[in-house]
C-alpha cells in the first residue's frame, strides 16, 4: 500500500485517505463552454510520470491538499500543497 | 520403501518422552512431540499419503516440508493441512484427501490407464460443447477436485491482526538471515526476523555436522541476547508498495492465524533455496524423495527414510544426504553423479513402491531414490517489488537482478559461499539495510515537516559496497531422457507441457493456464523451473529466452480467516437502542447504523402515525453544524436554490448536485442565528457531504469564513409525526410556544424538552403528518424519548421504524437520494425545477444544469399499477407493450395501508411523463401489467395540508 505524506499527520497509508484525483482548475461556470466544462469533469491525463494529484486526509487532519507522484515509479517529490487542487496548473 | 524411527540423532527435535497418540485414516497412531504429522508416520512405516489430483496414483513423501505437493492432508474439519509441516497434536484425526473409498484402493486410479487421453488441456478440449452440459460437468468434476472437505458447521475461530512499523524485515532466518538481522540490530534498527520454519537456522538445522550445529547455536544465542523480534512459523506472504508487507503468523497462541501488516523501510530477503525435484519417468513414485527430505527425515525427526538406498546427486548436499544416509544405517546401493554427466532414467516398482532405480542402462534394486539435482531461487518478494530475475545457466537457477534499493537480497538467493561468506553478506546486508532504513525515515519525516520537525540533512543513501557472493558451476538438470512429473500437485508432466508447446501454447504464461502446470498449491516453488525448461526445451531455446512466470502473493496460502482477521467495523447505534431491544424491534443495518425497521406490524405502525401519533429514531440522519459570515455564501454554492435571505429561524430544503448535475443529496438547513446553521443530509450521504464541504471550503473559496463541524452523532434525532403530534410534544416542552401560528411548518426552535434543555425543533418530517424533529443531546436521547412516550400514553403513541417511515414517504411521493436517482439522475428529472436556480452566479454543478434545461430528461414520477393488489419489484422495468424495450423501472413500491393500494416510484422516458400516462410493467415473473403515471408525487394528500396543520 503506498504510504501518503500528509502535511499535518506524516506519512499515512493510502486507505486512511481518499484519492482525489488527477489535479485540475474549476473553469469559470459563467463563460465554461461544453468542451471545457466537460473537460474539467472527464478528461485526465494520465501520464506515466509526474503528476499532480489531490488527496484528502480524511482519518486523520481531514485537509485536502496536493502532490506529486510519479505514476510510474510512486516516488514523490516537492512538499505536499494544504488546501491546492490546482498543483501545478494554472 | 520402509521407513522406520533410528535411534535419538544429536540435532532433532523430538521430546521421546512425550508420546503423542493420534488417528489416520481411522487407525491408531503415536508419535513424538516435535514430529510432523509426515514424520510421525513415516517413522511408523507409512508410505503412501495421497493420490494425486488426475491420475490419483500413489504419493509418498517427496521434500518433507513445508512444500510437499504430496502430504496435504486433512486434520478434523482443517482440509489442505501440510502434513510436511504441521506438528503432530495429541488426540489430532488426520485423514487422506482425494480418495475414494480409501487411500489404498482407490477406484479413481483407473484414471492412470487413460493417462494419454488426459493430456494438456484434456478439460478445455472435453467439456466445452454442448454448453447447457456444463452444470453437470461442474457437478461431475467437482468430485474428483483434489481438496479437502470444509465443514459448514464448523464453530467460529478466533483471528487477529497486528500492525508494525519496523526499520528493517529480514524474511528468512537461515545462517545469512539471522546475521542480517543481527547486524542491523546492532546498526540500531528495529528489526523483526521471519521464518518459515519451525525454528530458525535454515538448513543449518538438519546438518550433522558438528560446526554447522557450533555456528547453529551461536547464532540462536546472539538472537535470544539481541533486541531482533523473532517470528517463527510465519512466513511473509506479499511485499506491496513502499515496503507494505503482508505476515502470517501461524503459532499465535490464541489465533488460529494471525495476519501482520508491516510497513518495513528495509526488506531483506533471505528465503534460502528451494530444492528442486528431477524429471524422469516415475519420479513421482513413493521412495523419490530429495536430498533435503532425507537429510531432514534422518538429522530432525530420526526417521530412517528406506533399507537401500540410490543416490543422484549433482552438488554438495546430495553428498551430504548420501553421508547422512550411511550413518543412519542404510545400505547406499549406488552413488550416481550428475556432475559427471550420469543420470537416473527411471524408477521402476509396483503403484505403491519403489523396487529398482535404472541409471546407465543398469537397473539396481533399491527402496530409496534420493535426489540432488539442483535449487529454485524463491525469488518472489523480488518479483512482487518489480525485479525481473535472469537466469544464469552456468549456476542452473535465477538469480536477482535489479530490486529497488529498499529491498536487499541475501543467502542462497543473492549466491553462493562458504558458512562465513553467507554469514559475512547476510551481516554485510544487515548493516546496509540499516543504513537506508535511517535515510528513508529522514526523508518520510522530511516530506512532511509541519507534522514532526526534522533535524540535520537526509543521510546519503549508502551504496551497495557489500562484496558480492559466488555463483557455484551447477549442471543443468531438469529433464533426464525419459518424461516424468512437473507438477506434482496438478499432476502435469513434461509430456504435457511439451505436447502443450506443439499445439501453440509456447509462452510460459500460456503454457501455464494451459496444462495448470504451477497452479497447484506448491504455487511453482517445486516446478516452475522444470516447467520453463520443458517449454525451453520444446522449443529448442534456453530457459533465459523462455523467462520464467511472475510470482505473485501470497509466497504462501494463508486463510481467509486470518485476511479478515478481527472485524474492526464499528455498528453504530443510538442512545436509544436499549429501547428498541426492550420492544421487540427489527432492526436493519443502513450503512454504518442499525436501525429500527419496524416493532412488528409495519403497516399498524403507519396506521398509528396517520390517525395518532408516533415516534420514530431518525439520530443516523446527517448533521453539520455551520459558524461563519460567509454561510449564506457556502450553501448557495452547494444547494441549487438560494439562500441569501433566510430568516434565523426559518428552514429551507435543498437539494445538492455534483459539478456534471447529478443528484448528489438533499436536506433541509435551517438557521439557528446570525452566523450559526445546522445543515442536514442524508442519512447515508453525512460522510460524503461532509468531505464535500470541506473540498469547496478548503480548496475553491478558502477565503470564506465558515467552520464545519459533523455533529451526526452529538445529538439523537427523534421524529414526532402524527395528527396528536403537537398535543403530545406540548406536554413535554418548555420555553417555546408550539401553536401554528408562532411556530409555523418549515421554522426551527431551541428548546428545553422533558427538561434536556439546548435540543433543536424542527417543524419539518418525511411523513407527511404534523412533525416535529427533535435533536437532543446524545447522552439524553433515551431519556427524552421514554418521556415523549410515557406522556403520549393516552393520545395512543406508539414507535415507528424505518419501514413505516419508507411507506409513508412514498403516500407522499418523496424521492429518495439513491433509492429512486441514481448516478445519472439530474436535478431536473426530479421534478424540483423550481429550485434550480440557473440565475444564481454560480453553484456546483450549474453548467450542466442550464444546458440540461433545454433537454427532455427521463423524469421521476408517482405510478399506480391498475390492479391496486400487485406491487411490482422495485427496480422491476417499464417497457413498451409487448416488447422488451425499456423506458423506465420502478425505483420504490409499496402497498400503502392508508390508501389500500399498491403504489410507487418510478424513472419512465420523457415520453411517458405526463399524468395520465399509461405504462407497462414487466414482473419478475414474466407477467406485464398495465399502471398510470399521476399527476402529482404524491399519492397521499397532495395539497400537504396534513403536515402544515
Amino acid at each position: 500500500m503506498l504510504l501518503v505524506p500528509c502535511p499535518n499527520c506524516g506519512p499515512r497509508n493510502s486507505a486512511d485517505l481518499r484519492y482525489g484525483g488527477e489535479s485540475h482548475a474549476r473553469p469559470d461556470p459563467a463563460t465554461a463552454t461544453p468542451q471545457q466544462w466537460r473537460g474539467y469533469l472527464y478528461l485526465r491525463d494520465n501520464p506515466a510520470g509526474w503528476l499532480w494529484e489531490t488527496w484528502y486526509c480524511r482519518s486523520g487532519c481531514r485537509r485536502w491538499f496536493t502532490l506529486e507522484r510519479n505514476t510510474a515509479t510512486n516516488e514523490f517529490r516537492n512538499p505536499p500543497i494544504p488546501g491546492d487542487k490546482r498543483g501545478g496548473k494554472a | 520403501m520402509t521407513m522406520s524411527r533410528l535411534a535419538a540423532q544429536p540435532t532433532e527435535v523430538l521430546d521421546r518422552s512425550t508420546k503423542l497418540r493420534f488417528r489416520w485414516n481411522g487407525k491408531r497412531f503415536d508419535g513424538f512431540e516435535g514430529d510432523t504429522i509426515a514424520s510421525a508416520l513415516a517413522a511408523a512405516g507409512e508410505h503412501v499419503f495421497s493420490r494425486s489430483m488426475k491420475y490419483h496414483r500413489p504419493r509418498g513423501i517427496l521434500t518433507a516440508d513445508y512444500w510437499d505437493p504430496n502430504l496435504l492432508v486433512q486434520v478434523g474439519d482443517d482440509p489442505n493441512v501440510r502434513a510436511g509441516h504441521r506438528r503432530l497434536e495429541a488426540g489430532m484425526d488426520v485423514r487422506a484427501q482425494n480418495v475414494w473409498p480409501s487411500l489404498h484402493r482407490d477406484i479413481k486410479a483407473a484414471n492412470s490407464l487413460v493417462a494419454r487421453f488426459l493430456t494438456a488441456g484434456f478439460y478445455y478440449k472435453t467439456f466445452m460443447r454442448p454448453a447447457w452440459l456444463w452444470p453437470t460437468y461442474e457437478r461431475v468434476l467437482a468430485t474428483f477436485a483434489p481438496g479437502g472437505k470444509i465443514d459448514l458447521d464448523t464453530p467460529h475461530r478466533y483471528h487477529d491482526k497486528r500492525y508494525m512499523h519496523p526499520d528493517v524485515v529480514v524474511a528468512g532466518a537461515g545462517p545469512a538471515g539471522i546475521e542480517a538481522a543481527l547486524a542491523a540490530a546492532a546498526a540500531g534498527a528495529r528489526v523483526l526476523l521471519v521464518e518459515h520454519e519451525h525454528a530458525v537456522g535454515g538448513h543449518l538445522r538438519y546438518s550433522s555436522s558438528d560446526s554447522d550445529q557450533a555456528v547453529l547455536a551461536e547464532l540462536r544465542a546472539a538472537l535470544d541476547a539481541s533486541d531482533v523480534e523473532v517470528l517463527t512459523n510465519s512466513t511473509v506472504t506479499g511485499r506491496y508498495e513502499d515496503n507494505w508487507l503482508g505476515i502470517v503468523q501461524r503459532n499465535h497462541p490464541i489465533a488460529v492465524e494471525r495476519l501482520i501488516k508491516a510497513r518495513a523501510k528495509v526488506l531483506v530477503a533471505a528465503p534460502g533455496l528451494i530444492e528442486r525435484p528431477y524429471v524422469f519417468s516415475g519420479n513421482d513414485r513413493p521412495g523419490v524423495i530429495t536430498s533435503g527430505a532425507a537429510r531432514r527425515l534422518i538429522n530432525l525427526w530420526g526417521v530412517k527414510p528406506g533399507e537401500r538406498a540410490v543416490v543422484f546427486t549433482a552438488n554438495s548436499d546430495g553428498d551430504a544426504a548420501a553421508a547422512d544416509l550411511a550413518r543412519a544405517g542404510v545400505e547406499i546401493a549406488a552413488v550416481i553423479d550428475g556432475r559427471d554427466h550420469r543420470r537416473v532414467s527411471s524408477a521402476q516398482g509396483s503403484s505403491k513402491a519403489l523396487q529398482a532405480v535404472v541409471a546407465g542402462g543398469n537397473r539396481i534394486e533399491a527402496d530409496l531414490l534420493v535426489v540432488a539435482a539442483g535449487w529454485t531461487a524463491p525469488t518472489s518478494l523480488l518479483n512482487m517489488a518489480g525485479d525481473r530475475p535472469v537466469h544464469d545457466p552456468a549456476a542452473a537457477r535465477f538469480f536477482p537482478s535489479d530490486p529497488p534499493g529498499n529491498v536487499l537480497a541475501t543467502g542462497g538467493l543473492a549466491g553462493d559461499g562458504t558458512l562465513d561468506e553467507l554469514r559475512a553478506h547476510g551481516a554485510a546486508t544487515g548493516r546496509l539495510a540499516a543504513q537506508r532504513a535511517a535515510a528513508v525515515a529522514h526523508r518520510l519525516q522530511a516530506m512532511t515537516a509541519r507534522a514532526r520537525p526534522v533535524d540535520g540533512d537526509e543521510p546519503a543513501w549508502a551504496p551497495d559496497e557489500r562484496t558480492p557472493l559466488g555463483r557455484d558451476p551447477h549442471p543443468e538438470l531438469y529433464r533426464s531422457d525419459t518424461h516424468g512429473m512437473v507438477d506434482f500437485s496438478e499432476d502435469v508432466g513434461s509430456k504435457d507441457l511439451v505436447a502443450a508447446a506443439h499445439e501453440g501454447y509456447d509462452s510460459v504464461e500460456l503454457a501455464k493456464r494451459y496444462t495448470t502446470s504451477t497452479m497447484g498449491p506448491s504455487q511453482g516453488k517445486l516446478e516452475t523451473v522444470n516447467t520453463v525448461a520443458a517449454i525451453a526445451e520444446a522449443r529448442g531455446e534456453t530457459i533465459a529466452q523462455v523467462g520464467t512466470t511472475v510470482w505473485r502473493p501470497p509466497y504462501a496460502p494463508l486463510t481467509l480467516g486470518a485476511l479478515a482477521g478481527r472485524v474492526f467495523e464499528p455498528v453504530r447505534v443510538s442512545s436509544i437502542h436499549p429501547w428498541h431491544e426492550a420492544n421487540g424491534v427489527s432492526t436493519i443495518i443502513a450503512g454504518q447504523w442499525m436501525r429500527p425497521d419496524h416493532y412488528g406490524d409495519p403497516a399498524a405502525e403507519v396506521r398509528n402515525v396517520r390517525t395518532n401519533v408516533g415516534l420514530i429514531d431518525v439520530t443516523p440522519l446527517g448533521k453539520l453544524d455551520l459558524r461563519g459570515p460567509d454561510i449564506p455564501k457556502l450553501l448557495n454554492l452547494l444547494y441549487t436554490n438560494k439562500w441569501s435571505k433566510l430568516p434565523v429561524g426559518k428552514v429551507r430544503y435543498g437539494m445538492m448536485c455534483s459539478e456534471d448535475g447529478v443528484v448528489l443529496d438533499d436536506g433541509v438547513t435551517g438557521r439557528l442565528g446570525s452566523e450559526h446553521y445546522l445543515m442536514t443530509t442524508t442519512s447515508s450521504g453525512a460522510g460524503g457531504v461532509w468531505e464535500w464541504v470541506e473540498n469547496w471550503l478548503q480548496t475553491e473559496r478558502p477565503d470564506w469564513k465558515v467552520h464545519v463541524t459533523p455533529v451526526t452523532t452529538a445529538y439523537v434525532s427523534i421524529n414526532v409525526a402524527g395528527p396528536k403530534a403537537r398535543e403530545l410534544v406540548s406536554r413535554v416542552t418548555e420555553g417555546v410556544d408550539l401553536s401554528p401560528e408562532s411556530f409555523p411548518y418549515m421554522e426551527v426552535r431551541l428548546a428545553t424538552v422533558a427538561g434536556v434543555a439546548g435540543c433543536f425543533m424542527w417543524r419539518i418530517g418525511f411523513t407527511g403528518e404534523l412533525s416535529f424533529e427533535i435533536h437532543a443531546p446524545s447522552g439524553h436521547g433515551l431519556h427524552v424519548w421514554e418521556a415523549l412516550m410515557d406522556a403520549g400514553q393516552d393520545l395512543g403513541v406508539g414507535p415507528f421504524g424505518l419501514e413505516g417511515q419508507r411507506i409513508m414517504r412514498l403516500e407522499k411521493g418523496h424521492f429518495i437520494v439513491g433509492q429512486d436517482t441514481d448516478g445519472l439522475t439530474l436535478g431536473p428529472s426530479t421534478g424540483l425545477n423550481p429550485l434550480i436556480k440557473l440565475d444564481k452566479d454560480d453553484f456546483a454543478g450549474l453548467p450542466e444544469l442550464a444546458w440540461a434545461a433545454d433537454r427532455s430528461l427521463p423524469m421521476i414520477v408517482a405510478i399506480q399499477p391498475d390492479d391496486p393488489n400487485v406491487v411490482p419489484d422495485e427496480a422491476g422495468q417499464i417497457v413498451r407493450g409487448d416488447t422488451n424495450e425499456i423506458l423506465g423501472r420502478i425505483t420504490s413500491a409499496r402497498m400503502s395501508p392508508t390508501l389500500g393500494r399498491s403504489i410507487c416510484l418510478g424513472q419512465v422516458e420523457p415520453e411517458l411523463a405526463a399524468g395520465g400516462t399509461k405504462v407497462t410493467v414487466l414482473l419478475t415473473s414474466g407477467e406485464r401489467v398495465s399502471a398510470t403515471v399521476m399527476d402529482h408525487h404524491a399519492h397521499f394528500d397532495p395539497a400537504g395540508e396534513r403536515l402544515r396543520g
